[in-house]
């Protein structure tokens, strides 16, 4: 019996590429593009767990495929309950536990919805045998909830009547509506001013704190992660390549990607001048995955073993995990001062 | 339940407000006004005009023989001596029942083919795909006209076989709509939470295609009466309803146009131009308003 409410065992999604009508059926060999390839991950009940990334290295494809958008290999377990995805009854209450925040509130609202569609539809969907008032209650009760105050006059409005921030509110309340469990954020706030991001990120928060919701925070932004996430999971091409506490990840990260990561951070400190480590290259096509560890071609302390041996995450210190074959390398944040 | 009917009501209130505003958006266009009213003239001439003027075209006619407008018959008289004004009042409403049923049935088929090759995509839309295409090449009018001398040439039939196989275009730009919109992250917040398919495509893609296929429908309607004069001119027409291709027809084998008896079959062309014409120019308004790029330049 373990407190993880999500858990991930060799997660693995791959999308095959078609190449054509002739060579799809007469050649043996299938090419695919291996977006998540074999991803261990726990997330414990409460706890936000940050997936940063570069776009193109899975973190939203591990999202979907955990909340079963996706088809999917390996293990998933959710609250200690394998995935049945055969069974309508799990199924249901499943969705009614996880759900998911988009990205761009533009997009993630059906512009032909008014709002109280748009807020009721989970509910409907999810929770049948609700009288029309116990629904009307509960979607003021989310749209206030998420910052829309009074309620009652966002009810009618179309998405177009409103501003990015108040849509991603709006995207918001629809996933509180139901109170899930957990939640998968994909990049909430990539696409909102800075002023309302910050708004957002401590709604979110708010939700954790009251109701012990926990979340897989999806982003880019490192500094953003840090400064919200119990735990962060760095991912390059479809691994994770560390995983630790957020104060270890950002402070004594071992993996050579997060070093250059955590290296390029904007840095308050004017004094304090540290090089930055700028990676040669470009990632690699997830269609032509490099062999051994797939970080070795841009990686500035490779050696043969490396190009060899794909390394696996290992536990170099307590909970943090870092799949690497030299974690005792410290890259030099040379002070160029002096 | 007085809580329910209040959502009702303030939902309704909303819409209709919507919808006032699209009226009046449509008004504003100039094309678009010209053609509404050139349409409910052409629908009160339709519904209206019968009621006010006799006009038999198998009733033995009092008039003089391929006769030029006079005061009795405004419009001139034809090779048996019967009045062509009645001939148009009545061939109206034929042309309108024609163009709308036409439409309709081909924009059913269209868009259900359409929605369901676009949305469900893989295997389904490769072989609702291909019949389209296989469709799309055969000339269109060759086929109605076989199909129709094959089923028989009455009204229903030419509304049938004008709907069957109207709808080739209608399937390709639904589909085109669909493939976009299935991609959009409200079809995926849906999925999440456990729409089934039937409800994507009824509840969110459906409405955001209507627009489309709404304006389809206008223009699918100009198309359909234009197949029926065609028709009816070439012989293959229902020769017991009074139609302007039964007329343009009578005009084609009886000689009209060698003799110069001009009002045979200038008002009956006249009439077909002008009633698609304000087809035309209402799917182009609606064109307009629905694709705001075009707008105002």
């Amino acid at each position: 019996m373990s407190n993880n409410i999500v858990e991930a065992k060799n997660l693995k999604v791959y999308f095959k590429i078609r190449q054509g009508l002739i060579k799809d059926i007469f050649s043996k060999k299938e090419r695919y593009v291996k977006a998540v390839d074999g991803i261990d991950l726990g997330i414990k009940k409460g706890e936000i767990v940050s997936l940063v990334g570069e776009s193109g290295s899975g973190k939203t494809t591990t999202g979907r495929a955990i909340l079963n958008l996706v088809h999917h290999e390996g293990l998933l377990k959710f609250d200690d309950e394998i995935y049945d995805l055969k069974n309508r009854k799990w199924l249901s209450s499943f969705r009614k536990r996880a759900q998911m925040i988009f990205q761009d509130p533009y997009q993630s609202l059906n512009p032909k919805y008014m709002i109280i569609d748009a807020v009721s539809e989970p509910l409907r969907m999810i929770e049948k045998n609700l009288s029309e008032s116990e629904i009307k209650e509960r979607t003021i009760q989310a749209l206030e909830f998420a910052g829309l105050k009074p309620g009652e006059d966002y009810l009618y409005r179309y998405p177009h009547e409103l501003s990015g921030g108040q849509r991603q509110r709006v995207a918001i309340a629809t996933v509180f509506v139901v109170s899930p469990n957990f939640i998968v954020a994909d990049e909430p706030v990539s696409m909102l001013d800075a002023s309302i991001r910050a708004d957002i990120v401590n709604l979110m928060y708010e939700m954790k704190e009251q109701k012990g919701t926990s979340y897989l925070f999806i982003t880019h932004d490192l500094s953003l992660a840090w400064l919200i996430s119990d735990r962060i999971a760095i991912m390059y091409l479809g691994k994770i390549v560390e995983i630790g506490p957020s104060e270890i990840i950002s402070g004594n990260c071992r993996h050579p990607y997060t070093q250059a990561l955590v290296s390029v951070l904007a840095n308050v400190d004017v004094d304090n001048k540290r090089q930055k480590i700028v990676l040669k290259g470009e990632t690699p096509s997830p269609t032509n995955i490099p062999t051994g560890c797939r970080f070795h071609p841009r990686c500035p302390i490779a050696k043969d073993k490396c190009t060899k041996e794909e390394p696996q995450l290992t536990e170099i210190e307590k909970n943090q995990f870092v799949a690497c074959h030299y974690p005792e390398v410290i890259l030099r944040f040379v002070d160029e001062k002096k | 339940m007085s809580n329910l009917n209040k959502i009702r009501r303030e939902k309704y209130e909303v819409r209709k407000r919507n919808f006032k505003q699209f009226i009046k958006t449509f008004f504003n266009n100039k094309i678009g006004t010209l053609g509404f009213i050139m349409l409910m003239f052409f629908v009160v001439v339709a519904y209206v005009g019968p009621n006010f003027y006799h006009y038999s075209p198998v009733e033995v006619s009092k008039g003089a023989l391929l006769a030029p407008p006079t005061e009795g018959f405004i419009f001139g008289t034809d090779h048996l001596g019967r009045d062509i004004f009645g001939a148009i009042i009545y061939g109206t409403k034929t042309s309108l029942i024609v163009g709308f049923s036409g439409a309709l049935i081909s924009i059913f088929i269209g868009s259900t083919i359409g929605l369901s090759a676009g949305f469900v995509g893989g295997g389904l839309d490769n072989v609702l795909m291909r019949i389209t295409d296989g469709m799309m090449v055969l000339p269109k009018l060759a086929l109605i006209m076989v199909v129709s001398a094959v089923l028989g040439t009455n009204i229903r039939n030419i509304i049938l076989v004008i709907g069957l196989t109207g709808w080739t275009g209608t399937a390709r730009l639904v589909r085109a709509q669909a493939l976009s919109l299935r991609e959009r992250p409200y079809i995926e917040r849906a999925r999440s939470i456990g729409a089934s398919k039937f409800y994507i495509v009824y509840k969110h893609i459906l409405p955001n295609v209507f627009p489309v296929i709404f304006a389809q429908t206008i223009l699918a309607t100009s198309s359909a009466i234009l197949s029926e004069t065609s028709l009816s001119f070439l012989g293959l027409g229902d020769p017991l309803s009074v139609s302007w291709g039964q007329v343009l027809n009578g005009a084609f084998v009886n000689g009209a146009v060698s003799v110069g008896a001009w009002w045979y079959f200038v008002p009956a062309g006249a009439a077909i131009v002008l009633m698609v014409l304000s087809f035309t120019f209402i799917g182009y308004s609606f064109d307009e308003i629905l694709n705001p790029k075009l707008r105002g330049r």
